[in-house]
C-alpha cells in the first residue's frame, strides 16, 4: 500500500484494502440482473442440447438407436462420437476420458452423445428416447472392492519415513481401525452450463461457468482439432464452483461446441439438476486401515496407514487429489515413524474431482479420528492427546514429505481457542449432563486445521493480468482468476485501487476472458487472490511507475517522491487529480496500461518421492464445536461452534469472514446430512435435492463465532494476507469429531466406529 | 382447445399472456417469454429456491403475499394474482428494496445464484410481517427461509439480513392500486368456458362438472408434486383442471366436532388450521417441506397423491381424519386409510375429486406426538414418520391411533400395534409390547433414505420416546432441545 501517513492525517478515507468492501457485484445479484450464463440473450438460431445418459454402469455399448428421438418435435439431431472432428478423446491430464462413450460404458451416467433440439424441454424430452442397446458387464461401484481387484486409475504411491513398524511394535499401546467417508456432491446452485458461438473462418467464442477457462479453450480446441488461438472462452462469474467447475465445466462446453460445430448453429447446454448429479464427478469418498503405536501421553511412535481414493472411471484430478490427501495426513502433528500408501482406485462411478480441500479433508479426518480414538483408548481428553502430538517450532518440525514447517502457530492459536471457548469447562459441564441424560448425550471436539497453500504442481503457480487505465482516469483490471462468489474480483480491484491511489469506483473487473490473459491456471487451491492478486497488483504498479516517472519528469525529483492517493497525485511542487493526470499523461504518449505477471517463490517439489515444499506457506485454525445427539434415533444437532482462523492481514475481512462460515458449513455438510448413496448397480440414487441434504437455515447454530488470527503472513504474500478459500472447510471436522465424542458417551466401552457422514443411521449404529 | 390469456399484475401494469400452453412452468414463462431472467433455476423440482416469486391475492380487503416456487409452478394458475420477481423491487429510480439493500449491507451474497430467491423470501416476510408491524426474530427468519438453499455463504449473513431489514425505512407497496387492478382482472374473467386448455373453475358445482366432462385432464391443486412430473418426468398434459380457484374447497370450516378442511387449502392454511387446535404440532407442521411448498401445495393434494412418504397422512390417520370425495354422482366419505389401495393408487373414480378432509376435534386429555425422522432437520422427506394420538381413561387406553409413514407402500394406520394397546394399563411394559408390535407390523424397504433395519428399530424407538415424553420427561427430543448453560464470563 502506497498511501502516505500524512495523507491519511485528517481524512476519513482509509485504504481500500483492509477494508470489508461489498462483494464487486453484490447490488447486481440482490436486483437479478447479475448476469450467469443462462441469462444471456440468446443469439439467433440458438439451438439446445441434452445429454444421453448410459443406463449401466459398465458394459459393451453395441448400438446407439435415435430413431424415435429424431421424429419428436423440434428435434434437429444428435451429436455421438463419430462426429467429433477432433481427438475423440478429452485432453485432459491422463488422457483417458472419451468425449462420449464409444465402444464401451464405463458409468451409470457416461454420456453417450447429446440431442439437439429447439428448445431446452424438447432436446430433454428427446434424450430420454434415444435406444442404447448395451452389454452389461460385472461392475465396480465399492472402493474396497477395487483395492482388492488392484482397479486403478492410476499407480499407488507410498511415503515412508522412519520405521514404523518398529515405532508400533515397541509403542506401549497399539489400535487398529478402518474407516469409511463419504463423498460430496458440489451442488452449486447454478449447474453446469456452457454456451458454444461459431464464428467466422473457424473461430469460436464459449461462454462457460467455469473455473478454468484455460482449460475449457485447450479442451474444446482439441475436440475440435484446432490450434488454442481459434477459441476464446469467457467467464464473467459462476452461481457457485467449489472445484465443481474445475475439470468438469469442460465436458459441457465440449459437448455443446461439437453440437454447435454439427448443427453449425450456436449451442446452449444446460445439465438439468438431476443429470449434473448423474453425469459429474464429486468429492473422492474414502476408505481407509489403519495401524498405529502410541505412548501413554498420546503420542503417536508409529503409524501405518491405508488410504483407498474412489477415482471413478477415470483418473481426472485424482492424483493430485490423492497426493494432497497424502500431504495431509499429518495435519497439525509430527509423525516420526509412518508408512502411508495410497491407492487411486478405478470404479463404475462418476469420475470424482476437485473439491474444495482437493483431498486435504480425506486425508485430515483420518489422523483427527485416530488422535479421538486413541484419547478414549488412554482415557485421556482427545484435546491433551492432540497437544502432545503438534508439530513443533524448532523441532519435531518436518513434514512427512520433508518440508520444514516455518510458520507454526498451532500451539498458542489452539490456546487461545481453548480458553474462549471455555473448552475445559465445558468439557465438564457436559460429563455432568451426560451422567444424568438418558436420551440426549452431548459431545466437544477441538481439532486445529493446517494446510498447505500452492498447487503441488509447481508450475501452476503462476498468474497474469491486464491493469488498463482510461483516459478518463477509469481503471479496468482483467486477470486469469474466476469469479465464484468467493470475492476474488472485489479483492483484486481493492488491491489495484490501492496502488493506484484512486478510489475502488474508479475500478471494475472485467469477465475472465482467455483472451486477455493466456494460459491462466485454474482458480483452485485457495490461490486465487494470491496469485492473481499479486500480478494485478504488479500490472499497476508499473503504470504507476510510468505515472511517477512522467511526474518526477515535469516536478524536477525523483519518481519515488511521486504520492498516489485518495484520487491525488502530489510532487513536490504540485498536487494534480489522478483524473488530470492521466489526461496529460495521455496526450503526452504514456503507456497508460500494462500487464502484470506473478510466480510464487520458493516452492520445488519431486514427484516421484513426494518430497520437498510444495508449499509456500501453512495457513492455520481451529474450531471447537458442541453437538447433541439423541440415542433413540441417532438425530443429531450442532449446538455452538467457536473458530479461530489464521488469514494473515486481511484483504477483505467481510469476505474471509464469508468464507470462513461458508467453508465450515460446507463441511458440516459433508459430515453430516449429505450422504451419496449408489445402489449396487452403480446407481446414484441421491441425485436431486430432494434426496440429497445439503445444509439448510435451520442448520445453523445461534451461537457460531468466528474469530481472526491477529498476524500477517510471515510469507511474503500480497497485503500480509494468507488463502482462505479451502482451509475453514476442515474446521467442520471438530463437528464429526464431537459427534463421536456424544456417542463414546453412550458406550460402555467407549469405542466408537461411525462412517461418515454421520446421518442418524449412522449414529444409531455407532451406539451399538 | 384454446389457451386462454393469462393476465396478471406486475410492477403496477396489467400484463397479458396469449397462448401459454397449460403444462407451461411459471419460471419458463419468466425466463424465456418476458425475458425476466433474474429469477433462477437451480433444481427444477422446488426444493433450492433460487426461482422463489411472490404473488399476492386479494384476502378479507387486503393483499395476501406468498412465496412460491416459479419452477414447478404452472404459469396459468397466477392468472389474476399479482406477481414480483427480483427485478420488481428494484425502484424506477434504481434504489433497492429493504430485503435487497439489507442483503447487501449484510453480505449476504457470494455466488448470488441463490439470491434472488432469498431476496424474494425476505420480500415475502416483509411484507406478512415487517409491514404489519411484527418483528422478525431468528426462529421466524429460519422458518421462512426454510425453503431456500444457499451452497456458500453459510446462511448467518442471510439470518442477520432478515433481521436488518426491518430497520431501514420503511418501503410499501400501493396495495389499494393493486387491488383495484385485480378487481379489474377478475370483472374480466366471466364465465369458465366448458372447454379449454387450462380450466380453473370458481366453484364447486363447476368444478364437478369440467371433472365429469373432462376425466382425461390432468387433476392439480398446488403442483408441488404434478410440477416435477412435467419437469423431471418430463410428462406433458394437453388439457389440465386445476382446483384450487375453487372458492368452498379453499377454506376450514369449524364443526362441533370436526373441522373441514378444504382440498385446495394451501398446506400453510391447513397446518394453521391443525395447529391452532394443537399447538404441539407447530414444529412437524414447519418441518414438512419448506415455505413456498406449503404455500403451492395442497392438503388435498398431498393426501390425494397418497405418497408413503408424505407426512400429513400419517398425522391425519393418526388423529382419525375422513376424507369426502364428491362428484356429479353424488359424495362418499371413507376414513383416510381406506383411501389407499396401493402405491400411489387410490379409490378416487375418474369423474370424482378430493374436496374435504374432516378432522376431529381434540378431546380433553388427548396425549399426541409426531415424530419425523430425516437426513435433515428442515425441508426434508421422511424416512420414517410416526404419529400417535392416545386417550387415558383412568390409566387404561381407552383409543389410540397410529399413523406411520415411510414404512409401506402407502400411508399406514398402525392397526395391530393399536390392538396390543387398546384396553391395556399404559405402563411400561405396555409400551414395550406396543414396541415390538410396531416392529412386527411392517416390513419397510431400504432405499437412499434409510435401510430397512434403521427404519424398523427407529419406528420403535419413537414409541419408546412416547412413552417417556408420556411420562413427563423432558429435554429427550432434538426437536425440543435447548441448552441451557452458565451464563459466558
Amino acid at each position: 500500500m502506497n498511501a502516505p501517513e500524512k495523507f491519511l492525517a485528517g481524512s476519513k478515507a482509509q485504504p481500500a484494502v483492509g477494508s470489508p468492501r461489498i462483494h464487486d457485484s453484490a447490488r447486481a445479484h440482490v436486483a437479478g440482473s447479475a448476469v450467469y450464463i443462462d441469462d444471456i440473450p440468446e443469439v439467433k438460431g440458438t439451438l439446445h442440447a441434452a445429454p444421453i445418459l448410459s443406463n449401466v454402469a459398465r458394459g459393451k455399448l453395441l448400438g446407439v438407436d435415435p430413431r424415435a428421438a429424431l421424429q419428436m418435435e423440434g428435434v434437429k439431431g444428435v451429436v455421438l462420437a463419430q462426429d467429433i472432428p477432433g481427438d475423440p478423446i478429452l485432453a485432459t491430464f491422463v488422457h483417458d476420458e472419451p468425449i462420449f462413450a464409444r465402444d464401451t460404458v464405463e458409468y451409470l451416467g457416461q454420456v453417450v452423445g447429446v440431442v439437439v433440439a429447439e428448445t431446452v424441454m424438447q432436446a430433454r424430452r428427446a434424450a430420454r428416447k434415444v435406444q442404447l442397446r448395451i452389454e452389461a458387464l460385472p461392475a465396480i461401484v465399492d472402493v474396497r472392492e477395487a483395492v482388492q481387484a488392484q482397479s486403478f486409475v492410476l499407480p499407488p504411491v507410498t511415503v515412508r519415513r522412519g520405521d514404523p513398524e518398529q515405532g508400533i511394535a515397541q509403542a506401549p499401546h497399539r489400535l487398529a481401525g478402518s474407516l469409511d467417508i463419504g463423498g460430496q456432491e458440489h451442488f452449486y446452485l447454478e449447474g453446469q452450463v456452457g454456451y458454444a458461438l461459431p464464428l467466422e473462418q473457424d473461430n469460436w467464442w464459449i461462454y462457460s461457468s467455469t473455473q478454468h477457462p484455460g482449460e475449457v479453450q485447450h479442451w474444446v480446441a482439441h475436440a475440435l482439432g484446432l490450434e488454442n488461438h481459434a477459441v476464446n472462452v469467457e467467464c464473467r462469474r459462476m452461481g457457485g464452483g467449489f472445484g465443481g467447475k474445475e475439470t468438469q465445466a469442460g465436458h459441457i462446453a465440449v459437448w455443446a461446441a461439437l453440437a454447435a460445430h454439427k448443427f453449425k448453429r450456436p449451442v446452449k447446454l444446460r445439465l438439468d439438476r438431476d443429470d449434473d448429479f448423474m453425469v459429474t464427478g464429486k468429492r473422492h469418498p474414502f476408505a481407509y486401515d489403519y495401524e498405529v503405536g502410541f505412548d501413554d501421553d498420546g503420542r503417536v511412535l508409529g503409524l501405518k496407514l491405508m488410504l483407498a481414493a474412489n477415482c471413478g472411471f477415470s483418473a481426472d484430478l485424482s492424483g493430485p487429489v490423492a497426493d494432497r490427501a497424502v500431504f495431509h495426513v499429518d495435519n497439525a502433528y509430527f509423525l516420526s515413524d509412518v508408512e502411508i500408501v495410497s491407492y487411486r482406485c478405478r470404479t463404475n462411478v462418476q469420475s470424482h474431482t476437485a473439491f474444495r480441500g482437493f483431498g486435504g479433508p480425506q486425508g485430515m479426518i483420518v489422523m483427527e479420528a485416530i488422535l479421538g480414538d486413541i484419547g478414549r483408548a488412554l482415557g485421556k481428553d482427545a484435546l491433551d492427546v492432540r497437544k502432545a502430538n503438534l508439530y513443533g517450532v524448532t523441532e519435531r518440525n518436518v513434514t512427512h514429505y520433508q518440508m520444514t514447517v516455518e510458520d507454526n502457530i498451532l500451539e498458542p492459536l489452539i490456546a487461545r481457542l481453548e480458553q474462549n471457548a471455555r473448552y475445559r469447562a465445558r468439557r465438564e459441564e457436559i460429563a455432568r449432563w451426560n451422567a444424568q441424560s438418558p436420551v440426549i448425550k452431548r459431545g466437544l471436539a477441538l481439532t486445529p486445521v493446517k494446510f498447505g497453500i500452492s498447487f503441488t504442481a509447481t508450475f501452476f503457480n503462476q498468474a497474469g493480468a491486464l491493469v488498463h487505465v482510461y483516459g478518463d482516469g477509469s481503471v479496468q483490471v482483467n486477470h486469469g482468476g474466476t469469479e465464484m462468489g468467493q470475492g476474488l474480483h472485489t479483492k483484486v480491484l481493492q488491491l489495484v485501487a490501492d496502488e493506484l491511489g484512486v478510489p475502488c469506483e474508479k475500478v471494475r473487473v472485467s469477465a475472465t476472458d482467455t483472451s486477455k490473459v493466456p494460459n491462466a491456471s485454474a482458480t483452485a487451491a485457495s490461490s486465487g487472490t494470491d496469485l492473481n492478486g499479486r500480478a494485478a497488483q504488479f500490472a499497476a504498479r508499473q503504470v504507476r511507475q510510468r505515472l511517477a516517472e512522467y511526474v518526477a519528469e515535469k516536478q524536477h525529483c525523483k519518481p519515488e517522491q511521486v504520492i498516489f492517493a485518495h484520487g491525488q497525485v502530489s510532487g513536490p511542487d504540485a498536487v494534480m487529480t489522478w483524473e488530470q493526470l492521466v489526461d496529460d499523461a495521455y496526450h503526452s504518449r504514456v503507456q497508460l496500461w500494462s500487464d502484470g505477471f506473478y510466480k510464487t517463490p520458493k516452492i520445488h517439489y519431486d514427484k516421484k518421492t513426494l518430497t520437498g515444499r510444495p508449499f509456500y506457506y501453512f495457513s492455520y485454525g481451529a474450531a471447537c464445536t458442541e453437538v447433541a445427539i439423541d440415542t433413540l434415533t441417532g438425530e443429531n444437532r450442532v449446538l455452538k461452534v467457536d473458530i479461530l482462523h489464521d488469514v494473515g492481514t486481511s484483504i477483505n475481512p467481510a469476505i474471509d469472514l464469508g468464507q470462513i462460515e461458508g467453508g465450515f458449513i460446507q463441511g458440516m455438510g459433508w459430515l453430516t446430512t449429505e450422504q451419496l448413496v449408489w445402489n449396487d448397480k452403480g446407481y446414484l440414487a441421491t441425485h436431486a435435492p430432494s434426496t440429497y441434504k445439503i445444509p439448510a437455515t435451520g442448520d445453523v447454530p445461534e451461537h457460531f463465532r468466528i474469530e481472526l488470527w491477529p498476524e500477517p503472513n510471515r510469507e511474503d504474500n500480497v497485503g500480509g494476507s494468507k488463502a482462505v478459500g479451502e482451509p475453514p472447510f476442515m474446521l467442520a471436522i471438530s463437528v464429526w469429531e464431537a459427534l463421536r465424542d456424544a456417542a463414546a458417551s453412550a458406550r460402555a466401552d467407549g469405542k466408537v466406529r461411525m462412517d461418515a457422514p454421520a446421518t442418524a443411521e449412522n449414529v444409531l449404529r455407532a451406539l451399538k | 382447445m384454446e389457451a386462454k390469456t393469462i393476465r396478471l399484475v406486475r410492477r403496477g401494469e396489467l400484463v397479458s399472456l396469449a397462448n401459454v400452453p397449460p403444462d407451461r412452468t411459471l419460471l419458463e414463462v419468466l425466463r424465456e417469454d418476458l425475458g425476466a431472467t433474474g429469477t433462477k433455476e437451480g433444481c427444477g423440482e422446488g426444493d433450492c429456491g433460487a426461482c422463489t416469486v411472490v404473488v399476492a391475492e386479494p384476502h378479507e380487503g387486503s393483499l395476501r403475499y406468498q412465496a412460491i416456487n416459479s419452477c414447478i409452478r404452472l404459469a396459468h394458475s397466477v392468472d389474476g394474482m399479482a406477481l414480483w420477481t427480483v427485478e420488481d423491487l428494484v425502484a424506477d429510480d434504481g434504489s433497492l428494496h429493504p430485503a435487497q439493500e439489507a442483503m447487501v449491507q449484510a453480505h449476504g451474497s457470494q455466488c448470488g445464484f441463490c439470491t434472488p430467491g432469498f431476496v424474494m423470501s425476505l420480500f415475502g416476510m416483509y411484507q406478512n410481517h415487517v409491514c404489519k408491524g411484527g418483528t422478525i426474530t431468528r426462529e421466524l427468519a429460519q422458518e421462512e427461509l426454510s425453503g431456500n438453499l444457499c451452497r456458500c455463504t453459510g446462511y448467518r449473513p442471510i439470518l442477520d439480513a432478515a433481521a436488518q431489514m426491518a430497520k431501514l425505512p420503511r418501503v410499501a407497496v400501493d396495495e389499494a392500486a393493486i387491488l383495484a387492478q385485480l378487481d379489474q382482472l377478475a370483472a374480466k374473467r366471466g364465465q369458465v368456458p366448458a372447454s379449454g386448455t387450462y380450466l380453473d373453475p370458481r366453484s364447486l358445482p363447476e368444478l364437478l362438472q369440467l371433472r365429469a366432462l373432462h376425466p382425461g385432464a390432468q387433476l392439480v391443486a398446488g403442483c408441488t408434486d404434478v410440477g416435477l412430473w412435467i419437469t423431471k418426468l418430463h410428462q406433458q398434459y394437453r388439457q389440465v383442471l386445476d382446483v384450487t380457484r375453487v372458492e368452498e374447497l379453499r377454506r376450514v370450516e369449524h364443526y362441533d366436532n370436526h373441522i373441514a378442511i378444504g382440498a385446495a387449502a394451501s398446506l400453510t392454511d391447513a397446518f394453521e388450521a391443525l395447529v391452532a387446535q394443537r399447538p404441539q404440532l407447530k414444529t412437524f407442521a414447519n418441518r414438512f417441506a419448506g415455505l413456498p411448498v406449503r404455500n403451492s401445495g395442497t392438503l388435498g393434494g398431498n393426501v390425494a397423491n397418497g405418497s408413503p412418504i408424505g407426512d400429513s397422512m400419517p398425522l391425519l390417520i393418526a388423529l382419525g381424519a375422513h376424507v369426502v370425495l364428491l362428484s356429479v354422482r353424488g359424495h362418499r366419505e371413507l376414513p383416510l386409510e381406506a383411501f389407499y389401495t396401493g402405491y400411489r393408487k387410490n379409490v378416487l373414480a375418474p369423474d370424482e375429486v378430493v374436496a374435504w378432509i374432516k378432522v376431529p376435534r381434540p378431546q380433553p386429555g388427548e396425549l399426541l406426538r409426531a415424530y419425523k425422522i430425516s437426513k435433515r432437520y428442515d425441508d426434508d422427506i421422511s424416512a420414517v414418520c410416526l404419529v400417535v394420538a392416545m386417550h387415558l381413561r383412568d390409566g387404561v387406553v381407552a383409543q389410540v391411533g397410529i399413523g406411520a409413514g415411510g414404512v409401506a407402500a402407502t400411508p399406514a394406520r398402525a392397526l395391530q400395534t393399536e390392538a396390543v394397546l387398546r384396553g391395556q394399563p399404559w405402563t411400561l411394559e405396555t409400551a414395550q409390547k406396543a414396541t415390538a408390535a410396531l416392529r412386527s407390523e411392517f416390513q419397510p424397504i431400504s432405499d437412499m433414505r434409510a435401510s430397512s433395519s434403521y427404519r424398523s428399530e427407529v419406528l420403535g424407538n419413537l414409541m419408546q420416546r412416547f412413552w417417556l415424553e408420556s411420562q413427563g420427561h423432558e429435554q429427550i427430543n432434538l426437536e425440543s432441545f435447548r441448552l441451557v448453560e452458565a451464563a459466558t464470563p
